[in-house]
């Protein structure tokens, strides 16, 4: 008990007291500094130590970044211009003429040059599809593009006829016509199925015929570029690209399938995210260049590249899974009560309650997960797809570069991390957005 | 008769409308359901009829919450038959998903999803399970809202509600699919005393209405003023119903004296 109450034990407080300003000693730079650099003698000792040790990193790497050489041919001649500048031994710089003269190829690859348009345009295709879906301030018009963005950007890409992607995209109208007309006369599970297996027969027997009659009736189309010429950091959006759209949703599909009550479904998930997590990336993508040719019937030319996508979105899914389970997991027992009371039947309660909670909860984790597969795509250099790390390889190999390492690895490694970076700031936005617990 | 009076309920209550009509809205006979090999409902046997108000009290543990979360299959039983609002409950998904968009259900912990506002949390049913455009699940939540007052309320998250406010929430998110039928799983336990009056004032508005009404509490008062039928299980079975004055004046079974000597004796 406190002095002032201590002579007796009834106390009234008459006035309420209100609110007051913090000392001024207590706020602004000066508490910040003190509070969190010179708190005391040893902490004091290690903000001098840190400070110097940066100082030391930038005074070595600042000079021999800022003053790289730009202009020139081969790694000889950056060095003669260097001793030029600065003196026989003088002090050592980068030689950033090895960008400026194969940017193109550690960019796109053997991609032709006069259609660098095309994955540029691509590119743009995808932010303006993508664009709706990740921020809700933009025009909703333009969610119209998205559905139908893979296919133009496939074919932007990889060119030929016209009718080849839209002779797909049928496949899909097929399926949602199917289901729309035939709910109301065999039932939803019925229709289900048929919207399933409908477009996959029309996929296998009629969109190749039908696209080919097409494009010999008339031929719209652009010049073909075989997945071979693809390279450099296009390859590996490409690839990472197709494996984080196509892997969120069956990540998604296949942590349900491990929450299910059915026996098939269950055991099914379990086994397939088991054996596919519990397995290297690496030995994936071998058993994709080279085993699968083995198990193709003969004659079957099955891109090289699209085999890798199937690998890497399978592979990534199977971790998408068990992030989205942990998410899942997390949710109190009482969210899935709450929805099935109010009798929202299966689906309606994972896409309107459930899943919208489990996914906000599993985003770092998620994030994480596509950020590993995006930089994994780097592994196709071992089965000789040539991605980024692979040119620099070629071009170190060409005569004029022999002997240029930082260089092309700093710049590899700033694509890299410009892409992966974005994706992590864009996972911090949407946590702070989908918070609606305190605010 | 002193100490069964709580002050949760001050004030006069209007039995006009609270009817009891012939009409059977549940009809529990002999159902039993185990957890594993536990026998936690044995041989439960019971009739509501339309316009009834019953309390289910018991110490803990004695099923009463098990019990009514099996009349709209959020547990299943394993023997005897359970009809609501005329249908059996079966196994048939179809079947379940339609008592349970008939029958409203609120729990302890609310269970309001808290990535949608108020007003989000009361039209998700009505627009998906109803198939009532927007715009109407909208105004009747906004009626809704307002018959719980808080209408001011409608586009805030769950978060920044009170626990008393966010369990009116979830009484009227369970009236906007226009149910029959009314359970509760002990809507006032998590709360602070201060906000128990507010829910019992809303349950209490409810019962005046008509609605028939099952509610797992500890709220003897309201078991007392609202009530038509007071049951009483241990151990799993019902051990005594009775009308609330009788129940509380002249308890039978040394059961019954026992938890209500425990629970009203302080």
């Amino acid at each position: 008990m406190s002095e002032t109450h201590s002579h007796s034990a009834s106390y009234v407080r008459r006035e309420m007291l209100p609110q007051q300003d913090p000392p001024a000693l207590q706020t602004g730079a000066v508490k910040w500094l003190r509070e969190n650099l010179f708190s005391g003698w040893l902490n004091t000792i290690l903000t001098i130590l840190s400070i110097f040790v940066v100082y030391w990193v930038l005074a070595h790497i600042l000079p021999w970044m800022l003053g790289g050489i730009w202009t020139a041919d081969s790694l000889t001649e950056c060095r003669e211009i260097r001793d030029q500048l600065y003196g026989e031994g003088g002090r050592e710089v980068a030689c950033w003429a090895v960008l400026v003269d194969r940017w193109h190829q550690l960019l796109f690859g053997f991609y032709p040059d006069d259609s660098y348009w095309r994955p540029i345009l691509s590119l743009i295709v995808f932010g303006a599809a993508v664009a709706p879906v990740l921020y809700e301030s933009v025009s909703r018009k333009l969610l119209l593009l998205t559905p139908l963005a893979p296919f133009i950007i496939f074919w932007l890409l990889w060119g030929g006829t016209i009718w080849g992607p839209l002779a797909v995209l049928a496949g899909f109208v097929l399926g949602w016509a199917v289901f729309r007309f035939g709910e109301p006369v065999i039932g939803s599970l019925g229709a289900t199925l048929a919207a399933i297996l409908v477009p996959i027969l029309y996929w296998l027997f009629a969109a190749g015929p039908i696209a080919s009659g097409l494009s010999s009736a008339l031929p719209i189309g652009i010049e073909s570029v075989p997945s071979d010429d693809f390279g450099g950091f296009m390859l590996a959006l490409v690839i990472g690209i197709a494996g984080i759209v196509l892997s969120l949703p069956l990540g998604i599909v296949l942590a349900l399938g491990r929450q299910s009550d059915l026996f098939i479904v269950n055991k099914f998930s379990v086994i397939f995210i088991e054996v596919i997590r519990g397995v290297p990336l690496i030995v994936w993508l071998f058993t994709a260049s080279l085993l699968l040719n083995y198990f193709l019937p003969p004659g079957t030319n099955f891109d090289l590249m699209l085999r890798v996508i199937i690998m890497v979105t399978l592979f990534s899914s199977a971790y998408i899974a068990e992030v989205v389970r942990g998410g899942l997991a997390a949710l109190p027992r009482g969210q899935y009560e709450g929805a099935d009371s109010l009798g929202l039947d299966y689906w309606q309660s994972m896409r309107l309650v459930i899943l919208p909670q489990a996914l906000k909860i599993s985003i770092p984790g998620i994030v994480s997960t596509f950020i590993g597969l995006f930089k994994d795509t780097t592994l196709v250099v071992f089965i000789g797809l040539l991605d980024p790390i692979g040119f620099s390889n070629s071009i170190r190999a060409s005569t004029d570069w022999n002997g240029v390492y930082w260089e092309l690895f700093i710049f590899i490694g700033l694509c890299f991390f410009i892409c992966c970076f974005s994706m992590s700031r864009y996972s911090q936005f949407l946590e702070r957005k989908l918070r609606t617990d305190h605010r | 008769m002193s100490e069964l009076h709580t002050d949760t309920v001050d004030r006069t209550i209007d039995r006009s409308q609270m009817k009891v009509s012939d009409e059977i809205a549940i009809e529990i006979v002999g159902m039993n359901k185990w957890y594993g090999t536990f026998h936690v409902l044995r041989d439960i046997n019971l009739t509501v009829n339309r316009g009834e108000r019953i309390v289910i009290c018991g110490p803990s543990g004695s099923g009463k919450s098990t019990l009514i979360r099996c009349i709209n299959a959020l547990e299943e039983h394993q023997q005897g038959s359970i009809v609501v609002d005329g249908t059996l409950l079966s196994n048939d998904l179809k079947n379940i998903d339609r008592i349970r968009s008939e029958v409203g259900m609120c729990f302890q912990h609310f269970n309001l999803f808290p990535h949608l506002t108020i007003l989000e949390n009361c039209t998700l049913a009505p627009i998906w399970v109803r198939k009532t455009p927007k715009r109407e699940a909208e105004e009747t939540a906004m009626y809704f809202l307002e018959k719980v007052k808080i209408p001011e309320q409608a586009d805030k998250y769950p978060g920044q509600l009170s626990g008393g406010q966010q369990q009116r929430v979830a009484i009227a998110r369970s009236l906007c699919m226009r149910p029959r039928i009314m359970l509760f799983d002990e809507p006032t336990s998590a709360l602070d005393p201060e906000m128990i009056k507010e829910v019992l004032d809303t349950m209490i508005q409810l019962a005046e209405e008509g609605m028939t009404m099952l509610c797992v509490t500890h709220e003897m008062g309201f078991a007392r003023q609202v009530a038509n039928r007071v049951i009483f299980m241990a151990d799993g079975q019902i051990v005594e119903q009775n009308e609330p004055e009788e129940f509380f004046l002249n308890p039978q079974s040394d059961r019954t004296k026992q938890f209500l000597s425990q629970i009203l004796g302080h």
